[in-house]
């Protein structure tokens, strides 16, 4: 349903990708690994249209989508957890949420998503009305990914889900993360810890230096003695 | 009934209400430090004076007229400066206000250096009155609305509303044409009462006055912009009997205020659409704090 086209894209003059092509499919999770600074988070940031491609083209559901405005893409339904989190601080939880379902005219429904995030959220429901940012690091990338459920995404893309989190508390947001996946949502998930990425998708593409050189279904990649060497530090 | 000074106090009270409600728009819910307000506001002054003295149209539509040339320039500062943020908006919002000015003090048609005379007093009690109220309640439903709500996100952080679908580029341009538009409404009475414009009425300073009745009142919140401007309307009056400290007294209580309550007097207005927490306020008041401590700890090195 998402497909990636030779896609190159930079940042004035300096080129971060360099003809990236990738897909996901429907029901999927793809993840995408590399160490700092190879282009995992600017690829994430090219397809929700927070920067345009230089060249290339990015397709949803067959339509090309790659010279769209962001609030366009959000409609399309592509919502994006950018990394970092970015809650609206000074925003209650339930505020929050609501501004997830910001392109959303369907009240009912609203209200049913809603309540959905709620039990997929126990630890949110219980502070629905405390400032976000009082929140714990795990509760606000809990958050996050409520808010985005909010917009009835078709495709979700995770920035570094793990990032600054206890190891528990990566552990359970990935068990929601396949929850949300089971319940028929692909996902696009951008990891530098590539132990749980890879445990946790169907397929794996690996980056460097803004090339995608190598992918494979997850489990081959764990197998991948170079991955084993580079990635998982065995 | 009223003795002319109250009644001049009681219309320039209205005035300055409009303006801070305008800038409040902007600065309180949009989180843009715009202080370029009071060019919007000469803006829409000359321009409804000037059709009142050249075209003799009735006032409605000179004031309204002003308002529609105020927030044409709204929109054109919004789009060259949408990608500044804080300081760098600032600055660039006060080369704006400059440049007006200074165009206003050289161009022909607005009576440069000597200022624009003999402009019709028109401006009622029951117009400034009815403006008030009429700004008051647009914004206050812009506000509440899906407008005001994707206003506060961009706000709170810009990425994360890009994030969630809002046009951050629309709203922005959106909220600077909407505060010009009423800036310039207040000109164009402050125009058809003072019935004398000079360039020097709307330099720097007044930028800054409006900003304070915004601060002092209470960053977003529609109650805090009238208190703000009534208090910094009056007490400048009543300390006219001592002029000479007038001044100093009115820095001392600014200084006093900003120690005490920073949020503003109301603070954060409770009904800002459902947002229902001061902690904008508390945001700003810790950033100052942190950059108050910052700079005595440079200068201690």
């Amino acid at each position: 349903m998402l497909r990636v086209e030779n896609v190159s894209t930079g940042y004035d003059n300096i080129r971060v990708l360099h003809q990236i092509s990738l897909t996901v499919g429907e029901g999927e999770i793809v993840t995408l690994i590399g160490s700092n600074g190879v282009g995992k988070t600017t690829t994430l940031k090219t397809i929700s249209g927070l920067l345009k491609p230089t060249e290339g083209k990015i397709y949803f559901n067959n339509r090309d989508i790659s010279q769209l405005p962001p609030h366009e893409i959000v409609e399309l339904g592509i919502s994006h957890v950018p990394e970092g989190r970015n809650v609206f601080p000074r925003l209650t939880v339930k505020e929050n949420l609501e501004m997830g379902a910001y392109t959303r005219k369907d009240k009912v429904e609203i209200k049913k998503d809603y309540a959905r995030i709620m039990e997929l959220f126990p630890q949110l429901a219980q502070r629905q009305k405390q400032v976000a940012g009082t929140l714990s690091g795990g509760e606000q990338q809990m958050l996050a990914i409520g808010r985005a459920l909010m917009s009835r995404p078709r495709l979700l893309l995770l920035d570094e889900p793990s990032m600054g989190l206890a190891p528990l508390v990566v552990t359970s947001i990935f068990e929601i993360i396949k929850d949300i996946n089971r319940q028929g949502t692909p996902i696009l998930l951008v990891e530098q810890n590539a132990q749980i990425a890879l445990r946790t998708a169907h397929r794996g593409y690996v980056m460097e230096t803004g090339r995608i050189v190598m992918s494979d279904s997850a489990r081959a990649l764990l197998q991948n003695d170079r991955v084993r060497k580079t990635y998982l530090g065995e | 009934m009223i003795s002319p000074y109250y009644l001049q106090l009681i219309i320039l009270v209205g005035i300055n209400t409009i303006m801070a409600l305008s800038l409040n728009l902007i600065i309180g819910y949009t989180g843009q430090l715009s202080i370029g307000h009071a060019a919007f506001m000469s803006l829409g002054a000359y321009c409804s004076a000037l059709l009142t003295l050249h075209f003799n149209l009735p006032f409605i539509v000179s004031l309204l007229g002003g308002a529609l040339f105020a927030a044409f320039f709204g929109i054109l500062i919004g789009i060259p400066t949408l990608k500044l943020k804080g300081d760098y908006l600032a600055i660039a919002t006060l080369g704006f206000g400059e440049i007006v000015r200074i165009v206003c003090l050289n161009l022909e048609i607005t009576g440069g250096a000597v200022g624009l005379r003999g402009i019709p007093k028109k401006t009622t009690l029951l117009w400034v009155v009815l403006a008030v109220l009429i700004t008051a309640f647009i914004l206050n439903r812009i506000i509440k609305s899906r407008i005001g709500r994707a206003l506060i996100a961009i706000r709170e952080d810009e990425t994360a509303a890009d994030a969630m679908g809002i046009n951050s580029t629309y709203y922005k341009i959106l909220c600077f044409g909407v505060g010009a538009f009423f800036a310039g409404l207040g000109g164009g009475l402050f125009a058809h009462y003072m019935r004398f414009l000079h360039p020097k009425s709307f330099d720097f300073m007044k930028s800054i006055e409006q900003l304070c009745m915004v601060v002092l009142g209470g960053l977003g919140n529609m109650w805090g912009s009238f208190v703000g401007a009534t208090i910094l309307t009056v007490v400048p009056e009543m300390l006219r009997s001592v002029a000479d400290l007038r001044l100093l007294i009115y820095g001392a209580v600014l200084i006093l205020m900003m120690r005490v309550r920073p949020q503003g007097i109301l603070g954060e207005s409770p009904a800002n659409g459902g947002f229902k927490n001061n902690s904008y306020s508390q945001w700003i008041q810790t950033r100052l704090k942190k950059s108050l401590r910052k700079r005595s700890g440079s200068d201690k090195t």
